[in-house]
């Protein structure tokens, strides 16, 4: 069978990086410039608040809008989703004498928690594993999270532009300048429409880059700037759904098992999530690794097929289904991060880094904090009265960021990711020995291989789907629809494949696919790019995901 | 020549429900209408044609209302004015058509535009009664505008085609989703838009009188909240035998379609 | 006391919607029901008018009032609502009776309900019924004071040719100066062929499924023996098959006919949108799991070539029988 990497997407980097080209009266300047309103991005729009309030000059310096963070999605949280239960700590520290925990808004702390192994008809309790422990932490809904945290920092001073995606790196002398924000108003083919109306240039002194998972400029710069590690990036796709519930649910559950089959061909790496959201509502999802092998293999079908599950079918009578969504989570760990994250002018935090512990389950909360030290690092470049742009001038962010806890827990966990890739009992066994020596075992660094390298077969997964009844279980179609999406049909296609495929590749694709933007054709794959709602998953297997037009996409509040 | 366009706000209580999971779509408030913004992008179009001229908004409701004037503001209008009271809360068409005429005496439009609401919304029908209390000519579905000495010619998209009715100024008219595309906000239009004059006025200020205002000041209320009646259940058959066009057949008799 | 009906016309016929709403009045049994026919020769509407339920009619003719224009017909009406002490207008939705309905609201300070799909006398109150929040909710709407203006979603009701005749009453005719500033050049004169697709009671649509744009002939074979209007999808419309004007849909129009059957459409999104108001929603398609049949009273998993003719065929029997 073929790969996805045989059929490579046929993206340039270099059209997405230009020189700023806007006349002078046109052109547009900021003093930071942060490319996404996500936990990160966000962190260091309030963080840089914060410092310049005690330092007028260095405000001074950064003119009119000394903070400007854009945002593609409707509003902040639009595009955010996670499952997710949040470690407290970065926003004690971003908040230090400012906010109380219990002033942000979480769904309460997490009391109880248990793991479940799962067969088709049961639910073995299994202990724990040690990184998975979450007490002290919160259940939160990331998009609530988003959006409270815009506000806040909107009152530090922070400009927020959403609706407005960066398009183009703008790079000029080797420097990061800012970015080009993406054009509105053109047709299916490209060309301008009746309101047609062009992008700007955006020129900041410090651009960082704040997209989260997949980030388009993130993937740009990395290539620009040489600043790809040894290991490829490795993603796992998650959709989850938001539920009414009659009865609340009193601990956070975790499922590891059916409906994944634990054997090393199929590699299925992955669980569920089961979360209370207060009162009346919880919120459930499936994350599976996208070095899944099988072409017949469907997440979101997966998550339907989950519910069917005793356990689920228990906790969701009587109730509705009141939000889906997906997204991909990038599970390289440390192994798969950047050599570096910074270049003359700019700085990588976040999900788009790749911080993220897959063990634990957790980003949130690392995002948060290296948009907290970038701010630092950018701040503090201005404060030496140094140019930003200049080679070297940003490094103090991976400096600190190598000192943070951060890297402390990356490190201890930065070989389970690959183990898992052997599957479920031997990865389950190298994964023991790894927190038992915390990541001293093993010596040597396991490796990652690319999602679109992986070797496809056909298995029939597909057969026991179940048929949506729009009562527990959903067709991907009012799926998407659930998600808010209302991206206008004749925008054009911002996803950049090969079209002309072989069947099992354009068959993966369709299964693979939550939003069902592909369709297998007798000549290879159908797009419909109005559906999509930006997870990310064609990125790992052979395509590549763009930013479609500002404001378009899922308008995400509960996820 | 002052154009002032009026501007729904998304009220909280009346948010889009998802269809699909019938939840109240709280991602709407705060933004602008559609329709408002086809009403905007003409006032914009009007005012480039003639030159010079201000583009104002009018509104009527909460604090947070300015939000959705911020993105027509971005669009180019040059100032906004939100009418907001507590004692405007509960008010229907007759006292929200009140309180709006007030305010456009106050502004001494020249223009007044409304975006043609869909029909189930609370501003469906607003323009012809604020007309009616301002006295001034009205013309709703307006798919074009022209204008010029001193008074319009609309082309009204009817039933039956299109009337092309003119009216001297000043005037107020609906404009139908047909009339334009609106236009994006470019980027300096959104940083821009903050420091527009936005001016925020009580009830009081316009001279409204308590009694006609709110719920003291309308004559229709709403009563209950009812599940809309049931779709019924919906029934699948596989044609193996040739004889599914009977069995429609059969269904659309038995539902009186045929 | 009594209740009065705008009955609209075009050319010389009093139009449906307007005569199912005065069949609705008339059962109200809250006094008697009165239309009012306003505009330049309208005699004979008058007349008319009677073998649909109106025991009387207002006639207020006068060449002011030959433009289908409504702030003049808000001054008749207001003035006959002052003078006979009318107690509830009711009109039936369209370009022109919308503004009306409004105007007179103002002018009188009178309540107004619209977008109404019913009316009843509920523990002595008259109550309105109408959909809300993009027919999520049912919601149940009253006057406070009267008179009271209820505005009928279009089609609500059927008339009632019952025949009979109507004791017609004509009336002055005063117009405020400001009615008359809003001056008609030019009347609409296209008669569109055909039931146009938004008003059209049977809508048969194609999409995809069909194959190719010859199989369109099929669908508007349907159609025809239905008494209906063609619908198209975005698909098609985007590869060319049928015109722009037939789009349902997000970026067409959207549709709420008694009848939809859907051929060959699977029922993305954004043309769900666009139709899932549908009274009764039929959908033919080869594939089993196409979104459609989550939302369609009755699905069809079979081939549109082999059922539509056959449902044509049955179609024009029982027509012709």
């Amino acid at each position: 069978m073929t790969k996805p990497a045989d059929f490579p997407s046929p993206f340039r980097t270099a059209e997405y990086v230009a020189a700023p080209s806007d006349p002078p009266e046109e052109r547009i300047d900021v003093g930071v410039l942060i490319v996404g309103a996500g936990p990160a991005g966000l962190a260091c729009g309030i963080r840089l608040g914060q410092l310049l309030e005690d330092a007028p000059e260095v405000r001074e310096r950064l003119g009119e809008v000394p903070v400007a963070i854009l945002e593609k999605g409707k509003q902040a949280g639009s595009h955010l989703l996670s499952g997710a239960v949040v470690n407290p700590r970065s926003l004690r520290r971003l908040f230090k004498g400012r906010k109380r925990v219990d002033e942000m808004p979480f769904y309460g702390p997490v009391e109880h928690e248990s793991v479940y192994f799962l067969t088709n008809k049961s639910a073995l309790r299994i202990p724990a594993p040690p990184t998975m422990k979450n007490e002290g932490n919160y259940v939160a809904s990331l998009s609530r999270l988003g959006r409270w945290l815009a506000d806040q920092a909107e009152e530090a001073g922070a400009m927020l532009l959403p609706e407005t995606a960066a398009e183009k790196l703008l790079v000029s002398d080797g420097r990061a300048r800012g970015v080009r924000t993406g054009d509105k108003g053109r047709g299916r083919d490209g060309q301008p429409l009746g309101n047609f109306e062009p992008g700007s240039d955006l020129i900041a002194k410090v651009t960082v880059l704040a997209e989260g998972t997949q980030g388009h400029l993130t993937g740009v710069a990395l290539d620009r700037f040489g600043l790809t590690g040894e290991n490829p990036q490795v993603w796992a796709l998650g959709v989850k759904e938001v539920w009414k519930v009659k009865r609340p649910l009193d601990r956070v559950i975790h499922t590891l098992g059916w409906p994944l089959r634990p054997g090393a061909k199929y590699r299925e790496f992955g669980g569920s999530f089961i979360y209370p959201m207060g009162e009346d509502m919880l919120t459930l999802g499936m994350v599976v690794g996208l070095d899944y092998r099988d072409i017949e293999l469907s997440v979101h079908d997966l998550l339907q097929e989950l519910k069917a599950h005793p356990l689920l079918r228990k906790l969701l009578e009587g109730g509705e289904r009141v939000a889906w969504g997906a997204k991909t989570i990038p599970e390289g760990g440390l192994l798969a991060l950047p050599k570096q994250l910074h270049a003359p002018g700019l700085l990588i935090v976040g999900d788009g880094a790749g911080l993220v512990n897959v063990p634990a389950l957790k980003g949130i909360h690392y995002a948060i904090e290296s948009g907290r030290l970038a701010a630092e690092a950018a701040f503090a470049s201005l404060q030496r009265g140094q140019t930003p742009a200049t080679p070297g001038a940003l490094a103090g962010y991976d400096e600190t960021l190598r000192e943070s806890f951060v890297w402390k827990d990356l490190q201890e966990v930065r070989n389970m990711r690959p183990a898992f890739g052997r599957g479920l009992i031997l990865g389950g066994a190298l994964a023991a020995a790894m927190t038992a020596t915390k990541g001293r075992f093993p010596r040597r660094d396991l490796g990652l291989e690319r999602d679109a390298d992986v070797d496809l077969i056909r298995t029939d997964r597909a057969k026991s789907y179940p048929a949506p009844d729009g009562k527990l279980t959903f067709d991907k179609l009012s799926s998407v629809f659930a998600s808010g999406n209302k991206t206008r049909d004749d925008q054009p296609n911002h996803i950049v494949l090969q079209r002309e495929v072989p069947q099992d590749i354009a068959l993966l694709w369709e299964r693979m696919c939550p939003a069902q933007v592909y369709e297998a054709t007798e000549t290879g794959v159908d797009v419909t790019p109005s559906n999509c709602v930006q997870c990310g998953a064609i990125t790992a297997k052979g395509g590549r995901l763009t930013p479609p037009e500002g404001g378009s996409g899922p308008e995400y509040t509960l996820t | 020549m002052k154009i002032v366009v009026c501007v729904k706000q998304i009220p909280e209580g009346n948010s889009r429900i998802d269809p699909g999971t019938k939840r109240l779509d709280r991602g709407g408030e705060g933004a602008l209408n559609a329709f408002d913004a086809n009403a905007v992008e003409e006032a914009l179009r009007l005012k480039d044609s003639t030159g010079e001229g201000e583009v104002v908004l009018l509104s009527l409701g909460p604090a947070k209302a300015l939000d959705a004037l911020r993105k027509a503001l971005a669009m180019g209008a040059d100032r906004a004015v939100l009418i907001s009271d507590q004692a405007a809360a509960g008010s229907d068409l007759v006292a929200t058509s009140y309180a709006l005429a007030k305010a456009l005496e106050r502004e001494g439009a020249d223009v007044v535009l409304f975006g043609q609401q869909a029909g189930d919304s609370d501003g469906a029908v607003l323009w012809a009664a604020v007309a009616d209390r301002l006295r001034l000519p009205v013309v709703s579905q307006a798919a074009e505008i022209t204008h010029a000495d001193g008074k319009l010619t609309v082309k009204r998209q009817t039933e039956f085609g299109y009337d092309v009715i003119e009216a001297p100024l000043p005037a107020v008219v609906a404009v139908s989703d047909a009339i334009n595309e609106p236009r994006y906000p470019s980027l300096k239009g959104i940083m821009g838009a903050k420091s527009k004059p936005q001016e925020t006025v009580t009830l009081a200020d316009l001279g409204v009188e308590a009694d006609r205002a709110g719920e003291q000041g309308s004559r229709t209320e709403v009563s209950a909240l009812n599940d809309p009646p049931a779709r019924g259940d919906s029934k699948k058959i596989v044609d193996d035998d040739g004889n599914a066009a009977q069995a429609i057949f059969d269904f659309l008799a038995e539902k009186r379609l045929v | 006391m009594s209740s009065l009906v705008f009955l609209e016309h075009h050319g010389d016929e009093l139009l449906k919607g307007s005569l199912g709403v005065l069949a609705k009045a008339a059962t109200l049994g809250d006094g008697d029901v009165a239309g009012i026919v306003i505009g330049s020769g309208v005699r004979a509407l008058a007349d008319a008018a009677g073998t649909f339920g109106a025991a009387k009619v207002y006639v207020a003719d006068d060449p002011q009032l030959e433009a289908p224009l409504p702030q003049p017909r808000v001054d008749v009406i207001a003035q006959l609502v002052r003078d006979k002490e009318i107690h509830t207008v009711l009109f039936g939705n369209s370009v022109l009776a919308a503004d009306i309905a409004a105007g007179l609201a103002a002018r009188l300070d009178a309540g107004i309900n619209w977008d109404l799909v019913d009316l009843v006398q509920q523990d002595g109150k008259l109550v309105g019924k109408r959909p809300a929040l993009q027919d999520s909710v049912y919601v149940d709407v009253g006057w406070t004071a009267e008179p009271r203006i209820a505005l009928f979603r279009s089609g609500s009701f059927d008339p009632n040719e019952q025949g009979g005749s109507a004791e017609v009453e004509d009336v002055q005719v005063a117009l405020e100066d400001f009615s008359t500033l809003a001056r008609m050049v030019d009347q609409a004169h296209e008669e569109s062929e055909g039931p146009s697709i938004e008003d059209a009671p049977v809508i048969v649509a194609g999409g995809r499924g069909l194959g190719g744009p010859e199989n369109f002939t099929l669908v508007e074979e349907l159609a025809k023996a239905l008494g209906g209007a063609v619908g198209a999808t975005r698909a098609v419309v985007d590869a060319g098959w049928y015109p722009y004007s037939t789009q349902v849909g997000q970026t067409g129009k959207t549709v709420a006919p008694k009848l939809y059957i859907a051929c060959g459409i699977s029922g993305a999104i954004q043309h769900k949108v666009g139709m899932q108001s549908s009274g009764v929603i039929v959908a033919i398609n080869k594939d089993t799991n196409a979104p459609i049949f989550e939302f369609s009273d009755l699905g069809v998993v079979g081939d549109v070539d082999e059922v539509v003719p056959k449902l044509t065929e049955l179609v024009k029997q029982r027509k012709s029988s």
